[in-house]
Order: C-alpha cells, then structure tokens, then sequence
C-alpha cells in the first residue's frame, strides 16, 4: 500500500490539486460514514438529544418558564414538589423549575462561551508553538505548565482571587484555564501533523507558513480538537457551578444553578428538594456533554475506546 | 513412503463476527496435514487468512471477533478445536509451540527475560525453578545467544530484534514442542538477521526431526526452508505441492503469478510482472473463482462456478479449472 | 534511574521559579496600590506607609522578588491581614485537615477505580462492561458539591448515621471521603479500562497464551501489570484534582482545612494568605506529580535502565 502512495508522489507532478480534489471528496465520504457511525451508538445519540434540548432551554427557557424567576409566593415557602411548583419553591417561595429554566442561559452561556474563547485561544497558541517550536514554544508550553500545576478550579479560584467575584470573572477564569489543555493538544497534533507526507510535500511546493498551517496541518487536528473542546464543556459547567457555589460567580440572588445549590445548605431538614433537583439538572446537563464527548471520540478514533 | 501425520487440518473455518448475526468468513474450509519432520510452508499475499489459520490451530482467537465455527484439527489424537480450555493449555507451549511477526513486541516488556522463560519451563515440565533457569540458559545457548547468563538478566527493550527473536525461538522450543508455528518470523528483521534465523530455525528442526508450519509471504524463505508448500488465496487453499514441482511447474494461475513476481538475479528484466489488483474483501466475494477478476486466462466458467481443490499429479493439488478439464 | 529522578528534579526548578514569579506577581497584578492592598481597606495613611515600609514596596521589583525568595526558603509568607498571625503557621494549622481529606478519597478511591476499569476491559462489551462504565461516567459528571449535601441530606439529616460536620472521629471522614474520590474513582476506572484493553491487544499477551498459561495469570502477570504503567502517569494530575477539590468538601462539611482558609481569605482579600495558599499548592502539586514520575520510572523497566 504505502509503496504504491509512494510512488504516485513521485511521478504525479500535480500531486496537489490531485490530493486536494482526492481530499474533498474524501471528506464527504468521511462525514456521511461518520453519521452512519455515529448514530449507532445509541447513548450518544441520546446524549445529543438532551444536549440539543437543553441547548435550546437555554435560549427560550426564561420565556416558557411558568413564573418569573423572582416571583415570590410567600404562602408557599420551602414547598416541595406539587402540580402547581413541579420542583418546589425555595426560601421565598420562588418556583425552583423557573428559576432553573431562567439560570439555564447564565450557566450554559458563561461555560460554552469561555469554553470557546479558552479553546480558540489555547488552539491558535498551541499550533503556533507546534510549528515554529523555539522560544515560542517553550515559552507556550512552561506557561501550560504553570496554569497546570494549579489543579482544576483551583486555578479557576485563584483568578477569582486577583479579579474579585462575578459573572463575568468566572467566565475569564473558565476561559483561561481551559486554555493550557487545548494548547498542549493541538501542540503535540500539530507536530505529528508537521512531519507527514502531506505537510511536507505542501512545503515543497512553496506554500507559504499561514496556507501551510490553516489549510493543511489545522484540519488534521480538527479531530482533537472537536473531542477535547465537547469534554471540556462539561469540566467548564462544573467548575463555573462550582465556583458559584462557593460564593465567588454569580450573586446568591441570581437563578445560577451553583448559587442555587449553595442557597440550599441552610435548609436541609425542611426542603431536601432545594438539592436534589438543581442538582440533578447540573449532573444531567454535564452528563449529557460527557457522553457527547465519549460517543465522539470512540466515532471518530475508535481505536481509544 | 508413506509419511506419518503430526497434524490434520479438516474442513477448518474461521469467521468474523462484526455482531451475533453477520460474520465475515476469513478462512473457508481448509484442509491438510502436516506430516512429521517436515517443513510446510503457508504462502500468500497479506489478508489471505495465512495468520488466521495459525492462529485458529493455536486456538488464540480470544481476544479478537474471530471464532472457529467448522471442521477439526487433530494433533496427536486431540482435537484442538474441541478440546477443553486446560487440554488446549497443556499443548500451547508443550507439544505445539508459536513464534510471531514481531519479537519486539512479542515478550512482556515489564518482565526480565529468565522469569518469562521460566514461566513457559515450568508450565510444562516438572522442574524446580532452578533448574528451569539451567534449562533456559542451555536454550539460549542453542539458538547461538552468546551470553545466556546476561540476557536472561534483561529486560527486552535491551535485545535487539534478532537477539529478541532468538529468545522466543528458544522459548518456544524450551519443551521440545513437536509442532512449531512460525508466522512470519522473519519479516520485521534485518536482511542479514533473517538469514540466520532462518538457519538457526532448519538446524533445530533437523536437530529435533520435529515439525514447522513457517507462514511466510516470501517465495524465497519458502524455497530456501520448506519441503511442502500450501498458496492460500483469499481464505482458501488453491494450491498445495512439494517445493520443487511448486517452483518448477507451478499449476494455479495465482503461483504462476507469484512466482513471476520474484526478482531474479541477472534476469535481466526491467519491470517485474506483477498480480493486478488486490485480494477481494473478505465481506464481498465474487460468485465462481475467487482468483478469476484478477486472472488472465479467466473464463465464463470460472466466473460462475468455483473449482474444487483437486489432485493434479503426485502430491500435487490445484483449485483451477484449467486444470481439471486437462 | 538514579539520572532519571535527579533531571526530573532538575526539571522542576525551572517550573517552581516560574510559579513564584507568578505567585509574586500576583499583588502587584491587582489593580491600584500594591501596598493599600495589602494594608487592607480600612487602613489609615499611616498604616498604608507602615506596609510599605514592611514589605519594601518602595524597592526596585527584582530587589522586592529576591526579598520575597529568601523569605519562602526561611519559611516567611508575611503576615494574615485577618489573624495578623504569620501565613506559614496560619497555613501549617490547617494543613493537617486537608491531608487527610486527600488520604481519605485516596484510600479507596484509586484501588476502586482500577479494579472497575480492569474488570470492564476484561468483560469487554457485557452488562458488567456497560454497568461499570455507566457508573463511571456518572461519577465524573455529578458535582461534588451535590454529592456531599445529597449524602448529609441522606445519612446525616435523614438517617442520622454519620455527622454533617466537622473532623473528629472517623465517622466524620466518611462523607468527606465520598466526596473526594468518587472524580479519582471514576476516571481512573475510565482511564485504566482503555489502558487495560489497549494491553490485552499486544502481541506478549498472545506469547503469554500461546504458553499454555492460564487465563488469570495471563490477564495479572501479563496484561495488568502493563496496563498499570499507563494508568500511573495521570495519578498526578487525578491527586492534584483531590487537592482542589478539598476546597469544595472543606466548604460542604465546614472543615477548617487550606480550602476553607483559601475561601475565606479570599472572601477577606487576605492577599499574603491567598499568596502563601497558591504558592503551597502549587508546590504540592508539582512534589506529587514528581512523585508519581519516580514511581512511575520505578515500574517502567524502560525508564529503570536507561
């Protein structure tokens, strides 16, 4: 096999627009066989499902959410689960599914959104330092090395620390701790990409640095990256729900799942549903990315499984 | 003169299951023998069901979707494809032995090289530990390792790949196996290495008047070492001859083809004849001859209707319908 | 191997000087003055200068790094602004807290894991298989914090078996310890499965067979020990994941360990206390992670002999 590639390479002088009209087509066929994979796995699927479903709550769930997430109902305090609140009230009476329905954009849009900008910056610095390497590199990858030895949340805590609480610092802290993973990923992609045929033969034939890196090595690292970023979302919704519930994210007032999981605490004895269900709703959304991720990984290298 | 039989493959089958209902058959029932102090070779091109057929006599399919599902292979009067887990356990290792493509990656790479030796030793002998490791030393001195006390001492990542390749040969014949199983034993080493190895491998035999089944895609390993030859193509036999008549008179278009494509020195010809094509998929077999896409002399007749495996001459049987007609 | 464990020794300095210029930096990150940082919010004009002078702001930053260097190797991290106690004994008073929170989730949590993974891996696409896997990844994605108030809620409000707070008996670990592994568990279990069937495709456990060896000692003494290697190298980073994840249990189960004091020093902008924390952590962190490299040097031959 490998000779006969071999030698097309070669003989053919118009390897490349060969290889790139072979690529396109190549590509179709892959994401149509990539959907037929995919499907079969049916937790996966399951997974997307819900994922989608929560994706959606998130932009119209304030709206169809029977009571305003503030309303209080004060003859119903710490009420649990009936017809009329299907997930209880808290404290002030407030209507747990509401409030839930209306902190869905806040949680799901502070981890998605850092997630993307943690991961477009990590992903542009890591393939940087895997293709030019030198003191790029070594200065990108001690800086990973650093944020890495701050474990999880606590690197997420301790720029909480230097910025103060708040939503919007949760969303910087979840960005850059996202960052060294995809930096370390994409660099070590980048380099086992560098030194394949295709790559050299790209350079070989005069492609400038920019075309080399974007349209030849980043595609190759499209499958790392597209896994990493689905499991790190569900790492980002824990993390941002975890720094809420330690007091630092969103304000106790606001209808942030973490925050409202902490609110919970003081009444344990009289509304245990004040934690199970929140709670539950963080562990399916997280659970769902998860499996996501999983169903994408083994599709798309199923030699990890 | 009639030869003794050590080993009789029958009607052996092998598929692939992808789920519990759709499977994918890797070698078709197959059929011969292995007759004592001989040398067989298993020739063919890469996914012809050469290592599945050694495998499936070893019975270590576990681990992988494949399963024998028909026929038998009878050494010594065992069946190995009924036998019991602790029957097949007392064979692996003792009275059929097995070395592999890769000998790197072959040994336990956590493991020093007398305890994985000892292992096999004690397995089926009746030795102390002590004397298992003599035993080791002895074997290692045999297969021409120069140093036996320091590469027992190794870790495998040490060896080199002949010398790796030499401790499994030695492993493998540690309990004077009656059979040995050499699947590709040669292919990931040096030129200069495989030709030791394979001396190293002929002397023992002789040495033993023991048996091997060398599989091997290399026409010239076959025609240095073997004293029959089976060509397998695409999961079935389709010719089985004695080297010399193989070479000489090669009768299945797929031999012939094989056989063209070997260099020879000073032959003087450019560009080597080679087999058009590739092996079908195993899950897409054409109706008729499974060689007639790729043959030249194929007809309407090998396209519809798949030929036996048949005697044509002394010792020698072809799956061609060329053949049989005459 | 003796070469081994003195580069990755070596390796770690560079690591640890940088950390500390981050650490060090961190004050003079926040915005305004460094020194009404640190002085706190309340404080006078007097008292802002008196800090100054304490901390040689005035001096030149490298001259105030290399202070703030010498200080570390004396054990000097300054002074809490809410205790005015030293950080270094303020820290080392709750350091024994976490330490056995970190030990409680490691004393099952690991073994556990592997022992699902394993078992996965060799009953490889049963129920056994899904079951474990199930668990696993619900395991990693459930909250830490909504397992310990689910588990007070259960076996201490409810059930009244076990206390809701505090450390003082072993019972008191119990929930604690829930907390801290069930993330350890899961991953590992996820992580040495893949490792384990990885394993079980080598060719030296077919040679292992091909012995004549029996199934369980092929899967021990061949497969497991193998597997084994892969799945020590992320036990640093799944330690260092218990080290902050203490932060969350310290909190849930009100116990007065480095997590609770980083929270509440946080909550107090108890700068040269949040300085000390992170430096500490991050230097446990980075001793772990060295630990489980020798470790893992002394169980890869490879390593061993090189």
């Amino acid at each position: 096999m490998s000779n006969t590639q071999n030698e097309q390479v070669n003989t053919n002088p118009s390897f490349e627009e060969n290889y790139i009209d072979e690529n396109v087509s190549v590509q179709t066929n892959k994401t149509k066989e990539f959907i037929k994979k995919f499907m079969k796995r049916k937790t996966a699927v399951v997974a997307f499902a819900i994922m989608c479903f929560l994706l959606l709550i998130a932009v119209v769930g304030p709206s169809i959410a029977p009571y305003p997430a503030d309303a209080y109902d004060y003859d119903n305090i710490l009420a649990g689960p009936s017809a009329r609140h299907w997930f209880g009230t808290d404290q002030f009476g407030r209507d747990i599914f509401s409030r839930i329905l209306a902190g869905a954009p806040l949680t799901l849009g502070v981890s998605l959104s850092s997630v993307i900008v943690g991961a477009a910056l990590g992903t542009v610095l890591g393939l940087l330092a895997g293709y030019y390497g030198g003191w790029l590199e070594m200065l990108v990858m001690r800086g990973a090395d650093v944020l890495f030895s701050f474990p999880d949340i606590l690197l997420a805590i301790a720029i909480v620390a230097l910025l103060g609480p708040g939503i919007i610092n949760v969303f910087i802290a979840v960005a850059v701790f996202t960052v060294p993973s995809f930096a370390r990923i994409m660099r070590s992609a980048t380099l086992t990409v560098k030194n394949s045929l295709y790559v050299e033969v790209a350079r070989s034939l005069g492609c400038k640095d920019g075309r080399i890196l974007f349209v030849h090595i980043f595609p190759g690292t499209l499958q790392s990256l597209i896994v990493n970023f689905t499991m790190r979302i569900g790492s980002a919704i824990m993390a941002a729900s975890s720094l809420s519930f330690l007091g630092f994210g969103a304000n106790v007032t606001d209808p942030e799942w973490g925050a409202m999981l902490s609110q919970s605490r003081s009444y344990l004895n009289t509304a245990p549903h004040m934690v199970y269900l929140p709670g539950l709703v963080i562990f399916i959304t997280v659970l769902a990315f998860n499996l996501f991720g999983d169903g994408l990984r083994d599709t798309l290298d199923p030699k990890i499984k | 003169m009639p030869q003794e039989v050590l080993l009789s493959v029958k009607d052996l089958r092998t598929e692939f299951f992808s789920s519990k209902t759709s499977s994918v058959t890797a070698i078709h029932n197959i059929t011969f023998d292995i007759y004592k102090g001989e040398i067989l070779g298993l020739v063919g091109e890469s996914g012809c069901g050469k290592s599945v057929t050694s495998l499936s006599i070893m019975q270590l399919l576990k681990d992988t979707p494949g399963k024998v599902t028909n026929g038998s292979a009878v050494l010594d009067g065992v069946d190995l494809v009924k036998a019991d887990d602790a029957q097949i356990r007392d064979i692996r290792g003792g009275k059929m032995s097995m070395i592999f493509q890769e000998p790197m990656s072959a040994l336990n790479p956590s493991m020093r090289i007398d305890k994985q030796m000892v292992e096999t030793i004690c397995l089926h002998r009746d030795m102390t530990k002590e004397q298992a490791l003599a035993h080791a030393a002895d074997m290692l001195k045999k297969v021409g390792i120069p140093d036996p006390p320091r590469v027992l001492k190794n870790y495998p990542h040490q060896l080199s790949g002949g010398m790796s390749q030499r401790v499994m040969i030695a492993m493998a014949l540690s309990n004077d196996p009656k059979l040995l199983i050499a699947d590709e034993p040669t292919t990931a080493l040096d030129v200069t290495i495989q030709a030791q190895i394979l001396d190293l491998m002929k002397k023992i035999q002789k040495e033993e008047n023991s048996s091997i089944l060398l599989i091997t895609h290399d026409l010239g390993v076959v025609a240095e070492m073997c004293t029959r030859v089976i060509v397998m193509y695409a999961g079935k036999i389709v010719e089985e001859a004695p080297v010399e008549t193989l070479f000489a008179n090669p009768s299945h278009p797929y031999t012939q083809g094989l056989i063209a494509s070997v260099p020879k020195l000073g032959s003087g010809v450019k560009v080597l004849p080679s087999i058009p094509g590739s092996v079908p998929d195993l899950s897409s077999m054409p109706t008729g001859c499974r060689f007639a896409p790729r043959c030249k002399y194929a007809t309407d007749k090998c396209r519809e209707k798949e030929p036996e495996l048949v005697n044509i001459g002394e010792n020698q049987k072809c799956r061609c319908w060329l053949k049989q007609e005459g | 191997m003796g070469r081994y464990i003195a580069r990755r020794l070596l390796e770690t300095i560079p690591l640890m000087f940088v950390i500390s210029i981050f650490v060090f930096m961190f004050i003079h990150l926040l915005p305004g003055d460094p020194a009404r940082t640190l002085a706190g919010v309340e404080a006078t004009p007097e008292e802002i200068e008196a800090v100054r002078e304490e901390f040689g702001l005035n001096d030149p930053l490298i001259v105030q790094y290399v202070d703030y260097i010498v200080g570390l190797f004396h054990g000097d991290m300054g002074r809490s602004l809410k205790s005015n106690i030293p950080v270094s004994e303020l820290i080392w008073s709750r350091f024994q807290f976490t330490i056995q929170l970190v030990f409680a989730g490691l004393i099952w949590a690991p073994f556990l894991g592997i022992f699902i993974g394993v078992m996965c891996a060799i009953k490889r696409g049963t129920w056994a298989d899904l079951g474990g896997m199930l668990l696993a990844i619900c395991g990693l994605s459930a909250p830490g914090f909504w397992l310990g108030l689910m588990g007070i809620q259960f076996f201490s409000v409810k059930l009244g078996a076990l206390p809701s707070a505090g450390l003082d008996s072993w019972k008191s670990l119990v929930l604690p310890s829930l907390v801290m592994g069930t993330g350890i568990m899961a991953t590992l279990a996820r992580y040495s499965r893949s490792s384990m069937l990885e394993t079980l495709r080598e060719d030296y456990v077919r040679t292992a067979r091909a012995k004549g060896q029996k199934e369980s000692i092929v899967m021990f003494r061949h497969a497991f020990k193998n597997s084994l290697i892969q799945v020590v190298t992320i036990l640093g980073l799944q330690i260092g994941g218990l080290l902050s994840g203490s932060v969350i249990t310290e909190t849930i189960f009100s116990i007065p360990g480095m997590g609770r004091l980083l929270v509440d020093s946080i909550a107090y902008r108890d700068y040269p206390a949040i300085q000390g924390l992170l430096m500490i952590f991050a230097l446990q962190y980075v001793l772990i992670n060295l630990v489980v490299d020798v470790l893992y040097g002394v169980i890869n031959p490879k390593i061993r002999f090189d």
